[in-house]
């Protein structure tokens, strides 16, 4: 017996549209690395196209890029004899913007912006190395931590639990007393006092890589600790290292900054840090010579902010942990 | 009397990947002392419908239809007199497993704050029902002092359970309140709350992807799959002679111990669900279903009478297409 | 008791941690490169071998490593930290005389940064993606890429000592008006005065810190079952925020809270000198300027010593607070 049917009328959809590709077939792979960098690197191109939807991301680059050409093309930006204070084509003192100085000028007369355009360099340059040292201890102790257990383990977390508790600054101002003013002496002092971080970030992702399936097939067919490191922990523990880097260099021109404004960088080098020394020390604030203080402060705020934000936008893309928010 | 009637629920959600249509169109019928089953893989919807029938959802989701709550549309509802309906007039129960307890508060606590907030009554009296209400559910009424974490899973249902029955509710709904826990642990609560709905002659919904517990539980029973029901009607028939595919599917994986008839492996599905942005087209289950024929990649069946009080959503119900098959 | 077995357990790291530091210190000073009284005497010229003689007896120079060790511990331990170098004052009366400015600084920067930033946080995490949201993590990220004491330097310049429109109303530093012999009502007020500027630089400073904190831990809970059961139970979104979600977001809060006091420590050094306040960040810089080796010595034991407690604090301020931790 037919039955009408007693809901709504059967609606009839089109076919589903054709599976989306991602570009064309990659060749047919040689030998196992082959394939495992083949697909290392569909997930770095993957990563780059999500990184350039990320705006967060793409405006710190720009800025980061802004300021490594500032940097790098000083010499062209700004005559280097402009830092030199006997320089024919230094100005008044103390003096306001105008055309000719577009920020002023310090106590000696020399040109503020070419101080801060100059300056630039070491700040950059103190940044990267003290966080590759940083990185390098870091990533070092993390990953032998993670990797061999036990009590190496035990130990070295302790080391890094108490590198954690000590307070930065009174450490390094301890250990650049000592040691002397050197801009040497605050790559290495800031490099030896940012490691624990890294390396607790390092050994968290070295474990949750330990007790993936194929590292322990790995294990179990007798591959030797070198094949493991470098195989298997390594290019997990990279992604999360590179994320952590750029926040770190944030941190590391902060922390120059600091230090050289507190007398314990080297007193002959253009930094920013150094210009703000040199500018409170000669009173700028109470005189309000604000064009001797603004621009490298300003300098510093945008490129530790450029940092920051890319730190962020690869944090969420590479870290596992964070996709959500 | 229908107490709860829900009619052509949709429900999308707002997410980085687009709208998902969680739900696409449902209807439910819930009367007074009866207890209905809402039975269905992970991800079909069921717990959504749940969540949508006390406006549950996160803030941006897109909810539209009809939940008629004793004549009364939820989601028309002003916002102080859905306060006071929720708890008051219908209730839900959730997984009691991890975090659906304040592990901060005392499990008392959190009940008498659902007491004093719909009705005004002291401090005291409050706790003393509260302490009936425990000892209702099976547990020693010093329990109520306790943290969620100090009780078994179990036992944290149960409190779940007594929680939603503090304000006298007229209709309960409980999504997935057995999963978490084992066989025995479930037999249990399933009793506790089975024992309540009788006493207190509930309109219980009842939400899982496990089809066995519905058998001995529910007067009806409606199946969902990919954010509709497929099929609906008086439990043991559904589940002894399923009318949809799909229920067949799901009956059968669940094997009957002493019946004879059912020896052998048990049944199952190959594939997996659709994702709720990629529907097929047609019947949503047609690439999966085992009694698939020619229009069912391209017309997408409503429910069809499929017998007395029995309705399912397949074509083969359909005597313009299956006129032969067409059950009368 | 399980509290008293976690109690034990964190004081006896805190006892361990500080051993370290010690260790840490002493090791610093007598083992670092340079022989010591080459440090002392660095740039001062050529000195009589007899005066080295002396100097080595009187630093202990003489003794093996170990033996100065346990001198310089039992010296500690009975708060013996030697001459100041700079005015030949014991260094004990030196930090004496110092530490109440900075308690005043700190700790009302402190209280003032985290009472805002957690607030901050919650309303930003609990209305996630508004413009309040939005404004103020982009205004947190600005702030935590700015040192604090250009920020400082800044707020000098513009509210004492006056440029363009802004007025010149507060003193540029130092802890009273010199000269002016106030007491009682009147010198609090000029003490406040003279604090107000660097104390508002410390709090703004500080208080992303705090606000992104509260906003993750927030969003974590959020998430939790129990904030949707405490909806469906009737509360208001004002309740289920106050009552279930900041509770239990303010536990993991609080440990890193207490962990960020070494920044705070790092941030009063530089404010300190900026502002002219003397108290020991102060002090820190003027030992540094003096190469005054017992007193940065001194001073550093301090800072960890006041970061260890800190922590310690907050793991059983933690332990207060959740009842989990108190039963495992």
């Amino acid at each position: 017996m037919a039955r009408p049917p007693i809901e709504r009328s059967p609606v009839t959809t089109e076919a589903p549209e054709a599976p989306l590709t991602t570009g064309p077939p990659p060749e047919p792979p040689k030998n196992p690395r082959a394939i495992a960098w083949a697909r290392r690197r569909r997930s770095f191109g993957r990563v780059v196209r999500i990184y350039r939807r990320n705006g967060m991301g793409m405006t710190g680059l720009s800025i980061l890029m802004f300021f490594l050409a500032v940097a790098v093309f000083a010499p062209l930006i700004a005559p280097r004899e402009g830092l030199d204070p006997t320089c024919t084509c230094t100005g008044p003192p103390f003096q306001a913007p105008s055309l000719s100085f577009p920020f002023g000028t310090d106590d000696l007369g020399r040109s503020v912006f070419t101080l801060t355009v100059w300056g630039s360099r070491i700040s950059l340059m103190v940044g990267f190395f003290a966080t590759l040292i940083s990185i390098l201890i870091g990533s070092l102790i993390g990953i032998v931590a993670g990797y061999f257990g036990g009590w190496t383990e035990n130990v070295l977390m302790r080391f890094t639990d108490w590198g954690l508790v000590i307070p930065f600054l009174p450490l390094a101002i301890v250990l650049a007393s000592i040691i002397g003013p050197s801009l040497g002496v605050i790559i290495l002092v800031i490099g030896a006092t940012s490691w624990p971080s890294t390396s607790r970030l390092v050994r968290a992702q070295v474990l949750s890589v330990k007790s993936r399936p194929y590292v322990e097939r790995a294990r179990a067919l007798g591959a030797g600790h070198w094949h493991m490191t470098t195989r298997h922990i390594l290019p997990n523990v990279g992604p999360i290292i590179f994320a952590n880097t750029v926040l770190l260099v944030a941190i590391a021109i902060l922390s120059e900054t600091t230090l050289s404004f507190l007398g314990l960088g080297d007193p002959l080098s253009i930094s920013w840090g150094t210009i703000l020394e040199a500018a409170f020390a000669a009173g700028a604030s109470t005189a309000g010579n604000w064009w001797w203080l603004v621009p490298p402060g300003l300098a510093i705020v945008l490129v530790v902010l450029a940092f920051t934000m890319c730190g962020y936008a690869l944090d969420e893309i590479l870290n596992p942990r964070l996709r959500r928010r | 009397m229908t107490l709860l009637s829900v009619r052509d629920l949709e429900v999308e959600y707002a997410t980085n990947a687009g709208p998902v249509p969680a739900v696409r169109g449902v209807d439910l019928d819930l009367r007074a002392g009866e207890v209905l089953g809402l039975a269905g893989e992970s991800g079909c919807g069921k717990s959504t419908v749940a969540h949508a029938l006390l406006r549950l959802l996160p803030e941006g989701t897109k909810v539209t239809g009809r939940v008629l709550l004793d004549g009364e549309d939820v989601l028309e509802m002003r916002l102080g007199r859905l306060r006071a309906a929720r708890w008051g007039e219908a209730a839900i129960v959730f997984q009691g497993a991890m975090h659906a307890l304040n592990p901060v508060r005392r499990v008392g606590d959190q009940i008498v704050e659902a007491i004093r907030l719909h009705e005004d009554v002291s401090e005291r009296e409050a706790v003393g029902r509260v302490q009936d209400l425990i000892e209702r559910v099976g547990l020693p009424g010093r329990r109520s002092r306790d943290y969620p974490h100090e009780l078994s899973g179990g036992q944290r249902q149960r409190v779940m359970i007594a929680m939603a029955l503090a304000c006298r509710p007229k209709v309960l709904i409980a999504d997935e309140p057995t999963t978490a826990l084992d066989v025995m642990v479930q037999a249990q609560v399933l009793s506790v709350l089975k024992g309540l709905q009788e006493e207190f002659g509930l309109a219980l919904l009842f939400i899982t992807h496990d089809l066995s517990v519905l058998m001995e539980l529910c007067d009806r029973i409606a199946v969902m799959y990919a954010g509709r029901i497929v099929e609906d009607g008086p439990a043991s028939i559904v589940f002894d002679d399923p009318a949809h595919p799909y229920a067949r599917a799901l009956a059968s994986a669940f094997p009957r111990i002493g019946d004879a008839s059912d020896r052998g492996a048990p049944g199952g599905l190959g594939g997996d669900p659709p994702d709720p942005q990629r529907i097929p087209p047609g019947c949503s289950f047609h690439p999966r279903c085992p009694a698939r024929f020619e229009p069912c990649d391209r017309v997408d069946p409503p429910l069809y009478d499929a017998g007395p009080g029995r309705r399912a959503a397949c074509l083969l119900h359909d005597p313009m297409y299956a006129p032969q098959e067409a059950r009368a | 008791m399980g509290t008293r077995r976690y109690v034990a357990g964190k004081l006896a790291q805190a006892l361990l941690t500080l051993a370290f530091v010690l260790l840490f210190n002493f090791i610093l000073f007598r083992v670092m490169p340079g022989d010591p009284i080459a440090l002392l005497l660095r740039g001062s010229g050529a000195i009589r071998p007899d005066v080295i003689a002396e100097l080595e007896r009187d630093f202990g120079l003489d003794q093996p490593l170990p033996e100065q060790f346990v001198t310089y511990a039992e010296d500690t331990l009975t708060g013996n930290f030697g001459v100041s170098l700079a005015n030949g004052e014991p260094v004990t009366q030196r930090i004496g005389d110092r530490i109440w400015p900075t308690i005043l600084l700190v700790g009302t920067s402190t209280i003032a940064s985290a009472v805002i930033g957690l607030v901050i946080g919650i309303y930003g995490g609990w209305r996630r993606g508004s413009a309040f949201d939005l404004g103020s993590l982009g205004f947190t990220l600005v702030a935590y890429s700015m040192p604090e004491f250009w920020f400082g330097i800044l707020i000098l310049m513009a509210f004492a000592g006056g440029v363009g429109f802004f007025p010149s109303i507060f003193p540029t530093g130092g802890y009273q008006t010199a000269g002016a012999d106030l007491s009682g009502f009147g010198h609090v007020i000029d003490v406040l005065n003279h604090l107000f500027l660097p104390w508002l630089t410390l709090t703004i400073a500080y208080l992303g810190e705090y606000a992104l904190i509260m906003r993750s831990s927030i969003l974590d809970v959020m998430g939790e079952d129990f904030v949707t059961t405490a909806r469906a139970k009737g509360l208001r979104d004002k309740q289920v925020l106050w009552r279930h979600t900041v509770p239990n977001a303010l536990l993991p809060t609080m440990t890193l809270t207490f962990l960020s006091l070494g920044f705070v420590f790092a941030g009063a050094i530089t404010i300190e000198y900026i502002f002219s306040w003397p108290g020991l960040g102060l002090l820190t810089v003027e030992a540094i300027d003096d190469k005054d080796f017992p007193m940065l010595q001194a001073l550093f034991l301090l800072f960890s010593a006041a970061v260890i407690v800190a922590n310690l604090i907050a793991d059983l301020l933690y332990a207060y607070l959740d009842p989990r931790v108190r039963a495992s």
